[in-house]
């Protein structure tokens, strides 16, 4: 079961829960599943849940590794 | 001794009071619900006449005739409510032939222990909607069903219009080359609606778009006279619409998903709900399909108006022996658009 | 919607497409199974087949937790909304899964049963609050994405002292499932089924981290490449698959690092151990019994299993004999082989669980896909 979203942390909120933003959506998701979040992180949602924090340097590392050219076709 | 006053009834208690059974016996209760309510509400000429029935002067032309209950939940919503939904959804549906909507009638299924506060609001909704769109409600019923039979309050209403001479617009014109066109941001009001409803709460600013739009349509049909079909992509959304156009028509369709206009908040909420936009239900908008030709003066028109404001084309016609509505995605791929399946349920996955 | 639409873009689809069809060696062809409905949904919904070469095809696995979850189990949930007063909560997807008779979820909350669907095992824990009169079972599903949520709402209902509140739990393991499938005789027997790679799941990998499947690649010599959930990360998976094979490699790679780890979320996976334990075995739908495939909860807590608060017989329907989607989820054979297909099955009127999830190889296939062969 897959669906999950990265969204922006806006604010912490009491009952280890935090408000996120998604294109200006905002919804209260609980952290307990995860550690050290602060405003301003991007965290992975699914079912109402933070899963994961994202890392931003992997995701601009990711993205340049789209934009490569690939290797040559094999003999 | 005391005097009894003449014809005097204790007013009905519209902060306190609660719809009873006898508000729908045919008695006096009833009476008095009709009087200080609904037609003080919707005061007319025909309904001051106080018959059971509305009489009016046969309009010359060809008729329309629609009708739509009304069973939304919750009841008042951002940017509306029950009550000028249902003025506005039938004021549509006759205004997709390209009629101007004539005269409404609005029948109520109330339950049992509805608070009259929330009645009174929902019918001077309706009656604001009414005047503002020029179209009386001219005729109406009341019923009420025992507690527990009923969401509340359930409305019905019915309208007839007149299209003028030289329209013929119908769901079965689409021919292929035409094009596509949609007055606006797509989704607004399904998603308001789904931002309340129980266990789906978020906080947004996306407000229903419900709106009459015969007066957009007035003007699209004065700057194209041939316009082939409208429909208003209501339940089920813009996706569904195409789909029975494209059946009725037997022909295909190929959507461009980057001109599809969406609000990002509304693509957002639908992200976090594992929803498809296409699916999505409007209030205010509607879907228009002509002559290529003809496209770009009916674009400008829509436009022009402030119901159109945000209006694009979308896609064509295609000729489909399997008459598949068709899109491309935004990433370069292609895929089908096709009919709902059963209720648009939330996915997890 | 940053983190979102970049990965979406269109060029860059169009670069990783030309990468792909340039090293694809066209002297063979790439079996490449998905494993993670959320993978087999984004390829669908975004016509990803349609920037692959033809000798690089995609074949769907069981990654879908509604697809497996046997007809048995559902019938159980069936019997447990008919309570007198029970309220039953699940997810969205369950609903209309269809048990015996026809009957589902969705079915039964039309013949009176209270049937509500939640988006977040949270807001059952709110209902039995809500409803302290009344006993409310949570319906959980799902892979390993999913079971820390179950573990949280566990914990909470303890913490609450809820009396109401049970879980009626149905959690299965990623990797057992990929054994299964790589254990198979189709797989095994030359010829049957060739199985080159794996794209391996999204969320499920943040949560159990790349290393449990160090241990396919090693053993049964095939790649496994973790993908985000985007369609440009399942493209760039494939180019880094094909590439693997080209080289002779089988090894683990994360082309999902903005959130995966060799290690994973070890927070909710010690929640996960706190709460749950091993069933020995789990009947799947389609695949059989898998040993050690699923969860059960921990005696610690057994005032929430529902299992143990409500007598739930051992129920086993067997699937429709026509219906082929064992074989689907095994990736042996294609929602266009089954003779139910488009016809007798469908969306409307699903037969087999692939039709029902949106995310089930038929369901996806019916929707995006079957306009592909009926146009050509």
């Amino acid at each position: 079961m897959c669906l999950a979203i990265p969204a922006c942390v806006e604010q912490l909120i009491a009952g280890d829960s935090a408000i996120v933003n998604l294109g200006g959506v905002r919804k209260e998701v609980s952290l307990a599943l995860v550690e050290d979040i602060a405003v301003g992180d991007y965290v992975i949602v699914h079912v109402g849940f933070a899963l994961q924090k994202l890392d931003p340097e992997e995701a601009a590392l990711t993205l340049a590794l789209f934009a490569e050219m690939g290797g040559a076709s094999p003999e | 001794m005391s005097t009894v006053k003449h014809n005097y009834t204790r007013p009905l208690d519209f902060k306190q009071g609660r719809v009873d059974m006898t508000h729908g016996s045919g008695g006096r209760a009833m009476a008095q619900l009709i009087d200080e309510l609904f037609l003080a509400a919707f005061d007319n000429e025909f309904l001051r006449q106080m018959n059971d029935q509305a009489r009016f002067p046969a309009p010359s032309g060809r008729m329309v005739m629609s009708t739509d209950s009304h069973v939304v939940s919750p009841l008042f919503f951002p940017g509306g409510d029950i009550g000028c939904l249902s003025v506005h959804g039938t004021i549509n549906d006759v205004a997709m032939s390209g009629a101007k909507p004539l005269y409404l009638s609005a029948s109520f299924i109330l339950e049992e222990g509805f608070p009259l506060a929330d009645l009174r609001r929902i019918v001077e909704s309706m009656a604001q909607a009414a005047r503002d769109a020029g179209v009386p409600i001219v005729t109406g019923d009341t019923k009420v069903v025992e507690q527990g039979k009923g969401d509340g309050v359930f409305i019905t209403t019915t309208g007839i219009g007149v299209v003028p001479n030289g329209v013929n617009i119908s769901g079965e014109r689409a021919r292929p080359g035409d094009k596509i066109l949609v007055s606006g941001m797509l989704g607004d009001h399904g998603v308001a609606v789904m931002s309340l409803r129980e266990n789906l709460t978020f906080h947004t600013s996306i407000q229903s778009d419900t709106a009459a739009l015969h007066g957009l349509v007035a003007a699209m049909v004065a700057a194209v006279p041939d316009i082939h079909v409208l429909r208003d992509p209501t339940r089920g959304g813009l996706a569904t619409t195409l789909n029975e156009i494209a059946r009725q028509s037997a022909v295909g369709m190929m959507l461009y998903e980057n001109k599809i206009p969406i609000r990002e908040q509304v693509k957002a909420a639908c992200e976090f709900l594992g929803l498809d936009p296409l699916y999505v239900a409007n209030e205010g908008k509607l879907a228009a399909i002509c002559a290529p030709e003809d496209a770009d003066r009916l674009l400008q028109a829509m436009r022009a108006h402030p119901l159109g404001s945000e209006a694009a084309i979308v896609g064509e016609v295609i000729e489909d022996q399997h008459h598949f509505v068709q899109m491309e995605t935004a990433f370069g791929g292609r895929r089908v658009v096709d009919w709902l399946t059963g209720e648009q349920l939330p996915r997890i996955c | 919607m940053k983190y979102v639409d970049e990965f979406r873009d269109g060029a860059l689809a169009r670069n990783i497409a030309a990468n792909i069809a340039r090293e694809a060696d066209p002297r063979r062809s790439y079996h490449l199974m998905e494993f993670c409905g959320g993978h087999t949904h984004a390829i669908s919904r975004y016509g990803i087949a349609d920037l692959l070469p033809a000798n690089v095809r995609m074949i769907h696995g069981p990654g879908c937790p509604v697809c497996v979850l046997p007809a048995g189990r559902v019938e159980n949930g069936i019997q447990l909304a008919q309570m007198p007063g029970l309220i039953l909560c699940c997810y969205g997807d369950l609903l209309r899964v269809p048990a015996a008779n026809g009957m589902s979820l969705l079915k039964a909350k039309a013949h009176g049963a209270d049937v509500r669907m939640v988006y977040s095992s949270a807001d059952a824990v709110k209902i039995a609050q809500e409803n302290p009169q009344r006993q409310v079972v949570f319906f959980a599903i799902g892979f390993e994405t999913t079971t820390p949520p179950t573990a949280v709402a566990i914990k909470q209902a303890q913490a609450l002292d809820l009396k109401n509140f049970s879980v009626f739990c149905n959690h299965v393991l990623t990797p057992s499932a990929i054994s299964h499938i790589l254990q198979s005789p189709e797989i095994r027997q030359l010829g049957v089924l060739t199985l080159d790679g794996f794209i391996g799941p999204a969320h499920v990998s943040t949560v159990i981290g790349s290393r449990p499947y160090e241990y396919f690649a090693e053993e049964f010599q095939k790649p496994v490449v973790i993908a985000g959930f985007e369609p440009l990360d399942v493209m760039q998976a494939i180019l880094m698959l094909v590439r693997q094979l080209n080289e002779g490699r089988a090894e683990v790679e994360n082309e999902f690092s903005r959130a995966v780890t060799r290690d994973g979320n070890i927070k909710a996976q010690l929640l996960v151990a706190e709460v749950f334990e091993l069933r020995r075995v789990f009947e799947w739908r389609g695949l059989g019994p898998v040993p050690y495939s699923a969860l059960r909860i921990k005696s610690q807590y057994a005032d929430y299993d529902a299992e143990l608060r409500f007598q739930i017989p051992a129920v086993s329907i067997p699937d429709n004999r026509a219906c082929e989607c064992g074989a689907i989820l095994r990736g042996v054979k294609h929602p266009r082989d089954c003779k139910l297909f488009g016809t007798v099955c469908t969306p409307d009127n699903p037969v087999g669980s692939c039709m029902v999830s949106s995310e089930g190889a038929c369901a996806a296939h019916y929707s995006y896909g079957r306009f592909r062969e009926k146009a050509s």
